[in-house]
C-alpha cells in the first residue's frame, strides 16, 4: 500500500485547544483511533496537512453510567465501552454493538466518536489510489459518476458503523464542539442520506460526547457480515421494544449498513398496541424491506442485504417480545 | 518520503528505553521493520484486516500498520522478538512449535502476540475466549485448530 501523505499531528489537551487547532489549520482532520482514517489516507483519500488527535482531552475519555443516564466520551475506545460493566448490564445493545466492531485490536484503538463519524463505504471507494484512478474515480471523491448508480445524482456509499443504530434506538443525543461553542442535538440529526456528505458536522466541529437517558427500553443489536469477525455490517439492526403486559407499547428500530446513513425506521407506531406474533413480525419485516435501500456497494447482493435486514429485525423483535427467534411461543 | 519535520520519540521497546527520530506520518510497522530492523513483525494486508503486524502496546494487542510511531511516545511496545527469554523461545512460542500451530509461519508472530495479550489478561482462557481473542488474525494454512490447541497448551503450562 502507499505511504501516508505528509502531515503533522497536533495533540490538544482540552476541547478549547482542539477547536483552536481546527481553526488554525484549515486543512486539518480530527482523528482518534485512526483505524479507518489511516487506511483511507494511505489510499490517497484526503490529504490533510494536520491531524488533530483528540485522545489527549480528558473529558472525551470517560464513561459515566449514573442513575440519571449514560454519558460516553467520544474518545472512549470501543473495547472500553463494550467491557464497561454498567453499560453491559443496563445497555446491552450498546455493549453488543461496540463488541461487534472489527476485531479486538480494532476495538482497542477505535473510538465511539470514530465509529459514529465513520466514513461511508463502497466497493468503488475503499480502493487504492491507482485502482480508483483507473476506474475514473467516483462521485464520492475526485470523480463525477457514481458507478453504483451511474444515472443517479448522488453517492450511494453505505454507512457501516455498528454503534449508531444501538444509540439511535435509545434516542441518544450528542454534544458537538466547534467554533460556535458546544451544542446538543439528537444523534439522528447528525446524519444525512448522501454517501458523499453524510455527516452534518461543519468544518472545525467534532463530537464530544454521547448522552443516553436512564431507564432504557429493553434492546438488542445484531449484524450480518461475510465473516464472523473483522467485517463491516452488510446490514445491522438494533431494536428497542417495551411491552405493557403482552402488548408492545414502545418500539424503535434502527438500521445500519444499508443506506448512506444509519436511520430510525419510520411508521413503527402502527405496530403498537398489539402483542408480538408471527403476523406482527411479518408487518415489521415488510416495513424494514420498504425503507432500507441497499445498493451494489458491497460484494454481496443488495437484495440479500434487504432481506437479511428484515430477518434480523424480526429475530430481535421476536426475542424481545417474548417469542423465540423465529417467532414461535418461547 | 515526507516534508514533515522529524521529532525524537521516546518509548519502551521490548522492555528497553528507545528513542527514534521520526516524522509524524511514519507507521509503527515501518519504524520497527525498516528503522529498527525488527522484521519479526510482518507486513500482511497492510490495511488493518489480517493481524500479521499485531504487537502489544501497553500489553494490549494493536495493529502496527494502523498505528503511527508518534502515538507510541511514552508507551511500551512489545514485538515477537521481545518474547525470547534468555535466548530461548517463551512457553507460548514453544507451544506453537510443538503443537504445529505454525505452517508457513507468516501469520505466526501476529498470532503469538495476540495470544500473549490474551494470556496476560486471562491466564486460563476457554477455547471460545481464545478464538475471540484471535478473531482479527487470519491464517491461510492451519485451519486454526492447531493454533487454538497451542494456546490451550501454553495456558496449561505444557510443553
Amino acid at each position: 500500500m502507499e505511504l501516508l501523505p505528509p502531515f503533522h499531528v497536533a495533540t490538544p489537551g482540552s476541547i478549547a485547544a482542539a477547536v483552536a487547532a481546527g481553526q488554525d489549520h484549515a486543512a486539518s482532520r480530527f482523528i482518534a483511533g485512526g483505524t479507518d482514517l489511516m487506511v483511507n489516507l494511505r489510499h490517497g483519500i484526503g490529504d490533510p496537512a494536520t491531524l488533530i488527535d483528540l485522545r489527549g482531552i480528558p473529558e472525551l475519555r470517560h464513561v459515566s453510567a449514573e442513575p440519571d443516564g449514560l454519558v460516553i466520551g467520544a474518545a472512549v475506545t470501543l473495547a472500553e465501552l463494550a467491557e464497561h460493566p454498567a453499560v453491559a448490564s443496563r445497555y446491552p445493545a450498546i455493549a453488543t454493538a461496540a463488541a461487534a466492531v472489527g476485531a479486538p485490536a480494532h476495538r482497542a484503538a477505535g473510538t465511539v466518536g470514530g465509529n459514529l463519524c465513520l466514513d461511508t463505504r463502497c466497493i468503488f471507494y475503499n480502493r487504492s489510489a491507482w485502482w480508483r484512478e483507473a476506474n475514473g474515480f467516483c462521485l464520492k471523491y475526485q470523480g463525477d459518476t457514481c458507478h453504483v448508480a451511474p444515472t443517479g445524482k448522488r453517492c450511494h456509499a453505505a454507512f457501516s458503523g455498528d454503534l449508531a443504530p444501538a444509540l439511535l434506538v435509545h434516542a441518544a443525543e450528542i454534544d458537538i464542539a466547534g467554533p460556535g461553542g458546544v451544542r446538543r442535538q439528537p444523534l439522528a440529526e447528525l446524519y444525512a442520506e448522501d454517501g458523499a456528505a453524510h455527516l452534518s458536522l461543519a468544518p472545525g466541529e467534532f463530537l464530544v460526547r454521547v448522552v443516553v437517558a436512564a431507564d432504557p427500553w429493553p434492546a438488542s443489536y445484531a449484524k450480518a457480515r461475510a465473516r464472523g469477525a473483522i467485517d463491516f455490517p452488510l446490514a445491522g439492526v438494533a431494536v428497542a421494544l417495551r411491552r405493557s403486559g403482552e402488548e408492545v407499547d414502545g418500539l424503535r428500530v434502527a438500521l445500519t449498513g444499508t443506506n448512506a446513513r444509519p436511520f430510525l425506521l419510520a411508521g413503527t407506531d402502527a405496530l403498537l398496541g398489539a402483542p408480538v406474533s408471527p403476523a406482527w413480525l411479518d408487518r415489521l419485516g415488510r416495513l424494514v424491506q420498504k425503507q432500507v435501500s441497499p445498493m451494489r456497494t458491497t460484494l454481496l447482493a443488495a437484495q440479500y442485504r434487504r432481506r437479511v435486514a428484515a430477518a434480523l429485525a424480526q429475530r430481535l423483535a421476536a426475542t424481545l417480545g417474548g417469542l423465540d427467534a423465529v417467532g414461535r411461543a418461547a | 518520503m515526507s516534508q514533515t519535520a522529524k521529532r525524537v520519540r521516546a518509548f519502551r521497546l521490548n522492555g528497553r528505553a528507545h528513542e527514534v527520530l521520526v516524522a509524524d506520518n511514519v507507521l509503527l510497522l515501518d519504524t520497527l521493520r525498516e528503522a529498527l530492523g525488527l522484521t519479526g513483525t510482518k507486513r500482511g494486508c497492510d490495511g488493518g484486516e489480517c493481524g500479521a503486524c499485531t504487537v502489544l502496546i501497553d500489553g494490549t494487542p494493536r495493529l502496527a500498520c494502523l498505528t503511527r510511531t508518534e502515538e507510541c511516545e511514552g508507551h511500551g511496545v512489545e514485538t515477537i522478538e521481545g518474547l525470547v527469554e534468555n535466548g530461548r523461545m517463551s512457553r507460548l512460542q514453544r507451544a506453537f512449535h510443538e503443537r504445529l500451530g505454525t505452517q508457513c509461519g507468516y501469520c505466526t508472530p501476529g498470532m503469538v502476540m495476540a495470544a500473549e495479550g490474551l494470556l496476560r489478561r486471562n491466564p486460563d482462557p476457554s477455547a471460545a475466549e481464545i478464538r475471540a481473542a484471535l478473531a482479527g488474525n487470519i491464517c491461510r494454512c492451519t485451519g486454526y485448530v492447531k493454533i487454538v490447541e497451542a494456546i490451550e497448551d501454553a495456558a496449561r503450562g505444557a510443553p
